[in-house]
């Protein structure tokens, strides 16, 4: 919280406090540089942190954060106890998890085959163009996404126009809703993911492949047997990366693509948080559905890389 | 081997129809856009679509906000960034690792949006530039990224050496690192830019003041919420609304353009900055 957090909790190290004082004096310049960014760390980072009591009080405006009287836990029991608390909880839930079951397997499966293409050109191709849509900003995907879907005139009524069919509303059917938001993030970071297995695949020890192919390995078994095993750490860390991140669902495009008909569907927690905060100004409120969140956010990252370790051997730290 | 062609020309399909979707839209005529004749191609060109957007005040404004974000934003960040990784990059900095890992705790607990919000308030932000640039100038896997290549990249032989001949700390850092740094500085300050241009959610919580909005927010108010393009013309309402129609597709290529022109270039910069997140990470 403060700076004297950091120098506390170093100096409970091992290290000798000479090799501290050594190192202060000698790069003191450095130490300079560093304390302008730390500063902003603990200003944007930490002070946050240590203001997200505020779901533990009756903040009023008046008698500022420390002055508002201590609640315990009444706000979060407040948002518990709303009809809408299962229902936004189970769609941030389900969206991600879809996001994730349906995002994970297509940049490997994209990967391995711009892997065995041998005309270099066309790899190249197929990379650069899936790749850029990942550059597109929310908005854009978004409006492109209400333009393409839209009845009557979009690029999807012209299919549905050459099968003879009608097309329907998709925009506002909440069924839709999570198959829209799901698909359109595979289209954007299909690409982008995939170069990171790409580069695990070019890491791969070539005399594997040498031994694969005295083996008389055809094409599929060399995939089975030598490039998925030699992804699987890689594949392991973006996957405990994706299911950490399952609550903290991107708050931009879910805010975006609502309108009053999907709201049944796409209301999730961070949507919630943001109109129970900044549109009603109940700030407590919002704090404890934040903190509720941050707090099931770094359990399951916790958990997830606990059992990854455990059945892989592999994990983020 | 077949299959493995077929699957990735769907691949580039899939891809490209919407993006050549749009393109061709934003060329056609307002009345062909609005009768849905629009697939691969433009029907009956016209740059009406563009003249439209170029004549929107707000639009320019939003423009050359976003332009002022991004090039003052990358600066501050890399900045900032090049700031606290250099020194964490040094084997004998002493607190290093207790710091590194304070740093890398806050990707995965955050205060929330109201207790950042109290903040940028209480610091007098509100409705500022500054709620811009500020609260999201330090990117922690831009951070990892630099102390990794900074670590990796430049040997130790060369801070020794300089050390040996009497440089200080800030000198190594001119003399020897920045120079070498240049891929690492580009692709930060591509991270950072970029993540600028196409930032929305700061200037939704942080600003009201409409000559402050970025190009994105804008965007936003004429496609997502459908409020009217400000199409002058006093002509028949059915014109303006075909109108309006057309500006949305011209509007998304304006948006997006100066990054897909940037792109080509940089991307294997780019590439390398992924890995070495990915590796690192």
């Amino acid at each position: 919280m403060r700076p004297g957090k950091v120098a506390d909790a170093a100096g409970t190290s091992t290290r000798a406090p000479s090799a501290a004082r050594r190192s202060l004096r000698r790069h003191w310049q450095l130490y300079v540089m560093l304390s302008v960014p730390l500063l902003w760390f603990v200003v944007f980072k930490y002070v946050p942190m240590v203001n997200a009591v505020i779901a533990f009080k009756q903040y009023n405006v008046v008698d500022g954060i420390w002055g508002s009287d201590w609640v315990g836990l009444a706000n979060f029991q407040r948002f518990f106890d709303n009809p809408v608390f299962g229902r936004i909880v189970s769609n941030t839930f389900l969206l991600s998890v879809y996001a994730v079951l349906a995002g994970f397997p297509i940049p490997i499966i994209l990967a391995l085959a711009i892997n065995e293409v041998r005309l270099r050109f066309f790899a190249k191709t197929v990379q650069l163009v899936t790749y850029a849509p990942f550059f597109i900003s929310t908005v854009i995907i978004v409006s492109m996404t209400i333009l393409i879907l839209s009845p009557r005139i979009g690029l999807m009524s012209d299919v549905f126009g050459f099968f003879g069919a009608d097309d329907p509303n998709i925009l506002g059917d909440p069924n839709a809703f999570r198959h829209i938001y799901v698909w359109t993030d595979v289209w954007q970071t299909a690409g982008y993911s995939a170069v990171i297995y790409l580069a695990a695949l070019a890491g791969i020890d070539p005399t594997l492949y040498e031994a694969a192919r005295v083996d008389g390995a055809n094409r599929l078994q060399k995939i089975i047997n030598v490039d998925l095993p030699g992804i699987a750490p890689t594949a392991v860390i973006i996957l405990i990366l994706g299911v950490g991140n399952v609550m903290s669902l991107g708050f931009e495009k879910a805010f975006l693509l609502q309108n009053p008909l999907n709201l049944s569907q796409s209301e999730v927690i961070a949507t919630y948080t943001y109109k129970v905060g900044l549109i009603n100004a109940d700030f407590s409120l919002a704090s404890a559905i934040g903190l509720f969140n941050s707090v099931i956010n770094l359990v399951l990252l916790l958990t997830v890389n606990k059992v990854a370790k455990r059945v892989t051997g592999s994990g983020l730290w | 081997m077949v299959g493995v062609y077929v699957l990735l020309v769907t691949a580039l399909v899939i891809v490209l129809v919407p993006l050549v979707y749009i393109v061709a839209s934003s060329f056609s005529s307002p009345a062909a856009v609005s009768a849905g004749r629009v697939f691969l191609w433009p029907v009956d060109p016209t740059l009406r679509g563009y003249e439209v957007a170029l004549s929107n005040s707000a639009i320019l404004t939003g423009f050359a906000n976003s332009v002022f974000y991004t090039l003052a934003g990358a600066a501050i960040s890399v900045t900032l960034t090049i700031m606290i990784a250099y020194p964490l990059s040094r084997p004998d900095l002493w607190g290093r690792t207790v710091i590194t890992k304070a740093v890398v705790f806050t990707m995965l607990f955050a205060g929330g949006i109201i207790p950042t919000y109290l903040v940028v308030q209480a610091l007098g932000l509100l409705d500022t530039r500054g709620a811009l640039l500020l609260p999201q100038a330090i990117g922690v896997w831009q951070v990892i990224i630099a102390i990794a290549f900074l670590r990796s990249s430049i040997p130790e032989e060369l801070h020794e050496a300089a050390a040996i001949d009497g440089a200080s700390d800030l000198r190594i850092l001119f003399t020897v690192v920045l120079p070498l740094a240049k891929p690492l500085i580009a692709v930060i300050a591509l991270m950072y830019g970029i993540a600028q241009w196409n930032s929305y959610f700061d200037a939704l919580l942080y600003l009201r003041d409409p000559d402050l909005a970025p190009l994105q927010i804008v965007l936003r108010n004429i496609l997502v919420l459908n409020t009217s393009g400000g199409s002058t013309d006093a002509a028949a309402m059915m014109e303006r609304q075909q109108l309006a129609n057309l500006l949305k597709y011209s509007l998304i290529v304006i948006a997006t353009v100066p990054l897909l022109l940037v792109y080509p270039f940089v991307a294997r910069y780019f590439t390398k900055g992924i890995l070495v997140g990915a590796v690192k990470g």
